[in-house]
């Protein structure tokens, strides 16, 4: 297959990004508030995801395919990959930015002249996601990591008249750059030891180095890329920016930091840790998985206790957002084979890779339906004040219900993703051993049902102030719908979606 | 007669009638009322089919149904009945349908939404009866807190903190459900299968692991029975949550566990439910005694029966750590026996005291013991209604409350007599609070027609100031159920014994 080819999802994007900036230019402020954008980005989104569909097929199943984009002399210097793992994310990045062009129309109608360009912006962040899941090589991964961040920040402060918005973007900004530093610090370290930029280059020139080198620079490089990936997904100790960001930032783009950069940074975290350091994961000198481990028992406990306190229900979101972060961190950890070989291992649904993805996918649906609630409640009520949804089942039984049935998923109860989701990442950490791990984690899948009941409580047992009924458009309605469909469907009718998490997984299996 | 998919319409019948009312508009509560009434009816008629259906010659699970689900879990939709969830299911389609009857008659505001997760309500418990899969199991096990917590939330007095008791239900629960979650993913692991069926002879683990499995679990079912110390949900829940919802919570909600106990942990653990049964049987002992001394000292009618409730699934638990202790097989199976009909017995029995409570309730709006007094002549048809319900709670023989109990003891004290001798002081403590509390305050004495007026809502004057029809219908097939098996228990325990006895010969 031709190598332009392979990058078709990207192509589409980029020029579904470009036309609507045109557009926009063209068009002038008259016209900007044409349905023609979001209409684009769908469409966009739409492509995205049949162009990769597309390429899965021609790669077969299964089959271990890394294409390399850009040689240099016999493949040294490949950039991207086009595997399953990549493909998946870059699905779950179409998907994305999708739902999020499907619930920002009317917001950005209501808050902001500037309309065309915020979903250019969008999509560029889109495609930015696709770029960091399919990065191989440590120049490319800052780079798209950098073209993430830049995009996240413009988006984040988009309502510039609005105090907050800017003020998030700012900060947002302000720690994502020391981020970032800290990060290329860590790559320069690599470099430095190993002379190589490229993943598996490392990965082979450490497997030769003595134990000096692996002991004084691979253990602190380690831990500079986890700080500057843990930024980017919000683990704790890495987490501040995360409430003011969510917070401040126009709903839709809520929406969008809680999946898009999360997915991300785990697909690059994952990439990054399991194809550079495969033999590090549990020796003495550098020890990712107890690191990791570390992280996410307190970054699981950390976001639901915090959220416990929170009165705004974006705030809420974030550190919610924090805590399934955590959960999601147990997949990862779960990935390398500590007890591999013992009878306790039962192919498909163990590995934690295939935990952290169908996660990630039952939280996509989950968290943008949410969120669709959000903005529809907030452009009625004009706040994100949790006791606007006093009496909710009122004023819109629709919209109440279906919140609740996704705080049910958020919570894990069965049959919903969010149920499906936990099974798999605690049972890939039982299978491993790691009975901490899982013990902390439904400890915390209690804990977090007393701030999401208390929305419910709001919702349901309370009584309205104001009873006028919530109408929502058809975008909005159109979300929340689809995502319900899919929070039941990824529980109820969950081989299809399975099958893809492992064949997506596949790919990373067998660099152990 | 032969219906295929039995099991399965059991469980859809009451969903779909639940989706279908979602359809109706708001305002036709009687077309709502109707439909859920006769939702409820197919799952009763269909249940009583099975149960005569069931074929006891040959026994083991029947009318089952295997389909692959997820398959690379290896998960199944796999439904069954034996003789141990034969009078279950039974007995949550007949609470259903009593409920729901009732609540026709009182629930006047968010109608709708009420019977919507009515009938959720009883499609998740039947489904945990019928399940055969550990996954569905848990799946029915989950989605049953939901439509329960809004119950409490929604239906609830305002004096009774309902929204705390809610939260308090489904936070205990759900502590419970996932550390059972955890021990379930460790059997799958180890065993690669979920099926409950086929595990027993699969599971291989170390002594260590399998204790740990063991306690996972047992927590789960024991917060749910509940077993002192996991209790202090229940009074709160049962005193918020609105009569029919009482009913369900005390008739079929403390079953799940129960069911679980005996369905999964004494086959997957024998050896370990063996070693800890003393201290079981201690648990359940304390909560027999527990339950009815702090029932003596309620004021709350309703507070009473729910901590009778506590006291009366402490001798279920009794015979079950009866039954899994040392001793001769026919003895452990009559404890075992008894447990299983205590569970159906207390189902009838306190769900129709909680009706009785709702009766006095609606017409009051008091529960406060010390406002009653003197009833027995200013409402005779209530006060005989109540002394039959209540005698059969004491355990009164001729009535199904004593069968249960006398199994129990019989077997407790083949195997372990200390605990059975102990457990006897609750039945004298029974007796005292059903006697002086229920019985003196609110029918003896003088009846003061002055303290009466004050209290009686004139609003349900149309009902009149003693039972009305429509309640005594509610309650006739509970009182013929007491009588029944008071006096001709045979009619169900064959049933049972089938079940008992495999689920014993087989653990062992």
């Amino acid at each position: 297959m031709n190598n332009l080819l392979l990058l078709l999802p990207e192509l589409i994007i980029l020029i579904v990004a470009f036309a609507v900036f045109i557009l926009d230019l063209v068009w002038g402020q008259e016209r900007s508030n044409s349905s023609v954008f979001p209409a684009l980005t769908m469409l966009g989104a739409l492509g995205a995801v049949i162009a990769t569909v597309f390429i899965w097929a021609q790669a077969g199943s299964g089959a271990l395919q890394l294409r390399v984009i850009a040689t240099d002399s016999g493949g040294a210097l490949s950039m991207l990959a086009v595997d399953q793992f990549a493909m998946f994310f870059k699905i779950y990045a179409a998907l994305t930015v999708g739902l999020v062009g499907l619930v920002s129309t009317d917001y950005i109608r209501a808050h902001t002249s500037f309309r065309g360009e915020f979903y250019a912006m969008l999509l560029m962040a889109g495609l930015a996601l696709m770029l960091v899941a399919s990065s191989t090589n440590l120049v490319m991964i800052f780079l798209a990591f950098e073209f993430l961040s830049i995009t996240s920040y413009l988006l984040t402060g988009y309502l510039r008249d609005n105090d907050f918005s800017v003020e998030a973007a700012l900060k947002y900004f302000l720690y994502g750059s020391v981020a970032s530093t800290v990060m290329v610090f860590g790559f320069s370290l690599i470099y430095g030891a190993t002379g190589s930029v490229d993943l598996r280059d490392i990965a082979t020139a450490l497997a030769s180095a003595d134990g000096t080198v692996a002991g004084y620079l691979v253990m602190p490089a380690i831990v500079l890329i986890i700080v500057g990936v843990g930024f980017k997904i919000a683990l704790v100790p890495f987490h501040q920016w995360s409430p003011e960001a969510y917070q401040g930032a126009p709903t839709p783009i809520t929406a969008f930091l809680s999946v898009g950069p999360k997915a991300a940074g785990f697909a690059l975290m994952v990439r990054i840790l399991t194809i550079a350091f495969p033999g590090f994961a549990h020796t003495a000198a550098a020890n990712w998985v107890a690191i990791l481990m570390g992280i996410a028992i307190l970054t699981m406990t950390f976001g639901n206790v915090v959220a416990i306190w929170q009165t705004d229900i974006k705030r809420l979101f974030a550190y919610s957002s924090i805590a399934h972060a955590g959960y999601m961190l147990i997949g990862v950890v779960a990935i390398a084979p500590q007890y591999v070989g013992g009878s306790q291992t039962i192919e498909g649904w163990s590995q934690g890779l295939n935990g952290l993805l169908i996660y990630l996918l039952g939280y996509l649906f989950t968290n943008i339906g949410a969120f669709a609630i959000i903005i529809a409640v907030e452009n009625k009520t004009g706040s994100s004040s949790i006791s606007k949804y006093a009496g909710l089942i009122k004023r819109s039984p629709f919209l109440a219900v279906a919140f609740f049935i996704f705080l049910l998923s958020l919570i894990g109860i069965p049959p919903t993703a969010g149920f499906v989701g936990k099974l798999f990442v605690f049972g890939a950490a039982i299978n491993q051993q790691m009975f901490v791990l899982a013990i902390v984690g439904i400890v915390n899948s209690v804990i977090s049902v007393y701030y999401y009941l208390n929305i419910a409580r709001q919702m349901f047992f309370e009584d309205v102030e104001d009873s006028t009924p919530i109408t929502v458009s058809g975008g909005l309605n159109a979300a929340v719908a689809i995502s319900l469909a899919l929070v039941f469907a990824i529980a109820i009718f969950a081989q299809p979606f399975i099958t893809w998490t492992t064949n997506s997984a596949q790919i990373l299996a067998s660099s152990f | 007669m032969n219906i295929p998919f039995i099991l399965t319409l059991i469980l859809l019948i009451p969903l779909l009638g639940s989706v279908l009312i979602l359809f109706i508009p708001g305002s036709n509560e009687k077309g709502i009322k109707n439909l859920a009434v006769i939702a409820s009816l197919f799952p009763l008629l269909f249940s009583i089919l099975v149960w005569i259906g069931y074929d006891r010659a040959t026994g083991g699970y029947q009318f089952v149904e295997n389909y692959s689900w997820i398959p690379s879990l290896n998960i199944q939709y796999h439904l069954g009945i034996d003789g141990l969830s034969i009078p279950m299911v039974f007995l949550s389609a007949l609470l259903s349908t009593l409920g729901l009857w009732y609540s026709a008659k009182v629930i006047k505001h968010r109608v709708k939404e009420f019977f919507v997760l009515f009938l959720l309500l009883e499609a998740s418990l039947t489904g945990v009866f019928v399940a055969l899969d550990m996954v569905l199991f848990y799946f029915f096990w989950e989605i049953e807190l939901v439509p329960m917590f809004l119950m409490i939330g929604i239906w609830g007095q305002k004096k009774d903190r309902p929204q705390y008791s809610a939260i308090k239900f489904f936070l205990y629960t759900l502590v419970g459900s996932v550390a059972m979650l955890l021990a379930f993913i460790a059997v799958y692991l180890n065993t690669g299968s979920w099926d409950i069926t086929q595990i027993p002879g699969l599971l291989s683990f170390s002594p260590s692991l399998a204790a740990l499995t063991f306690w996972a679990i047992f927590i789960g079912f024991a917060i749910k029975v509940p077993l002192f110390p996991f209790h202090t949900w229940l009074p709160d829940a049962h005193t918020a949550a609105p009569t029919a919802g009482s009913v369900m919570l005390a008739g079929v909600l403390l079953k799940l566990g129960g069911y679980g106990m005996i369905r999964i942990l004494i086959p997957y653990f024998p050896d370990v439910f063996r070693a800890s049964a003393i201290f079981i049987a201690a648990l359940g002992v304390i909560s027999m005694i527990y339950g009815a001394l702090v029932s003596m000292a309620q004021w709350d009618l309703k507070r009473l029966i729910a901590y009778s409730s506590v006291s009366h699934m402490g001798y279920f638990m009794l015979g079950v750590a009866a039954a899994v202790y040392y001793g001769d097989l026919t003895s452990r199976t009559i404890a075992l026996n008894g447990a299983v009909l205590q569970m159906f017995n207390h189902g009838i029995i306190t769900g129709g005291l909680f009706f009785l409570v709702g009766v006095i309730y609606e017409r009051t709006h008091t529960r406060d013991l010390t406002a009653f007094g003197g009833l027995s002549k200013h409402t005779p048809k209530y006060y005989a209604i109540m002394m039959v319900t209540a005698f059969a709670s004491l355990g009164l023989p001729g009535l199904a409350g004593f069968i249960s109990e006398l199994l129990i003891f019989r077997g407790a004290f083949a195997t372990m007599p200390v605990m059975a001798i102990i457990g006897v002081i609750a039945i004298v403590l029974t007796a005292a609070y059903i006697l002086w509390k229920i019985v003196q305050y609110v029918f003896l004495g003088d009846f003061s027609q002055e303290k009466w007026d004050k209290i009686f809502d004139v609003r349900h004057w149309s009902w009149g100031e003693d039972i009305a029809p429509f309640e005594v219908i509610t309650m006739v097939p509970l009182l013929i159920g007491m009588v029944w098996i008071g006096v001709y228990p045979l009619a169900i325990l064959t049933t049972i014994n089938q079940a008992s006895y495999a689920i014993l010969s087989s653990a062992f």
